[in-house]
């Protein structure tokens, strides 16, 4: 069943791509998050995302410098 | 304490990269969509894996010649990271997976291959577990690393290849081969993911192992 739907899917794939009318047509614009981007939204993923890698490092170097306290004791 | 150049560099890199990683242009694919960023994340996970085994292949090579139980420690500790980066590399994976091939697992001979790689590391914990004698634990599982480290040339790079697979990079795949990423994703990829995703993994190592050898100080102490 699972060979069938991947000999049938490559078919199906290529008469999407040759018929005009169907679903994907090669000149229809794909899909990208430009819009959210253009109004800004993206930084605040962006910003949520440098904030938890910067609390990670925080965290890392705290870690780092526990480690060389104990090592000088 | 100052941090080592190395630690800067690393924290640079990834925070630029959360920057860059989601500003940053990349090429309109279908399918994919926005997907293609995970390039950054997913595909950084295995590069930082394949350098933490490679370190610990070396450590556990240098333990064989010596004897020295430092290069033990150096070799289990990278092991783990090199592990850690592995469950994290498959798990994205199949987040991806899930959103791009329909399902999860399928069984692909990437996943298959990635998830045996990952069982015989994991088979290298549970016989160093199983050992109490420290130099017999140390020069089993040093021979064992050796051995794990060359089963993932078939099961990660050869026997993907040879296969029809829904992941880029082999035949017939409706993804994106690493050509497909264009320059503005390399730029961003080579210089900031690869080497920042694999320099936390060495960070993190280094920490373990201080800790480990502060406990051994300890105990020779007691």
């Amino acid at each position: 069943m699972r060979k069938l739907y991947f000999a049938t899917l490559p078919c199906i794939l290529l008469l999407c791509l040759c018929l005009p009318g169907v679903a994907q047509m090669p000149d229809e614009p794909i899909q990208m998050a430009d819009g959210l981007r253009a109004s800004g939204k993206i930084w605040v993923v962006v910003a949520v995302v440098f904030t938890i890698l910067a609390g990670l490092f925080i965290y890392l170097i705290s870690l780092d410098r526990k480690i060389s306290a104990l090592e000088k004791k | 304490m100052r941090l080592s150049w190395w630690k800067i560099l690393c924290i640079i890199q990834l925070l630029a990269l959360a920057v860059a990683g989601f500003i940053g242009g990349v090429p309109a694919k279908p399918i994919i969509n926005e997907s293609i960023r995970n390039l950054y994340f997913h595909v950084s996970m295995w590069f930082a894996m394949m350098v933490l085994f490679t370190v610990a292949l070396v450590n556990a090579i240098k333990y064989l010649r010596t004897g020295n139980l430092k290069y033990d420690v150096y070799a289990v500790e990278y092991t783990f990271s090199g592990i850690v980066f592995c469950i994290l590399g498959l798990v994205t994976g199949m987040i991806w997976a899930n959103y791009t091939w329909g399902k999860a697992w399928s069984n692909d001979p990437k996943q298959t291959g990635a998830a045996i790689a990952l069982l015989i590391y994991l088979a290298y914990l549970v016989l160093r577990g199983s050992l109490t004698d420290i130099d017999k634990r140390a020069r089993v599982s040093a021979v064992y690393n050796v051995f794990a480290f060359f089963m993932l040339i078939p099961t990660l790079w050869v026997i993907p290849r040879l296969l029809e697979s829904l992941h880029p990079g082999g035949m017939g795949n409706p993804a994106f081969n690493t050509e497909d990423a264009d320059v503005r994703m390399r730029i961003i990829f080579w210089p900031l993911a690869v080497p920042g995703w694999t320099l936390l993994g060495v960070w993190i190592t280094t920490l373990r192992i201080r800790v480990k050898m502060l406990e051994e100080k300890k105990l020779q102490h007691a």
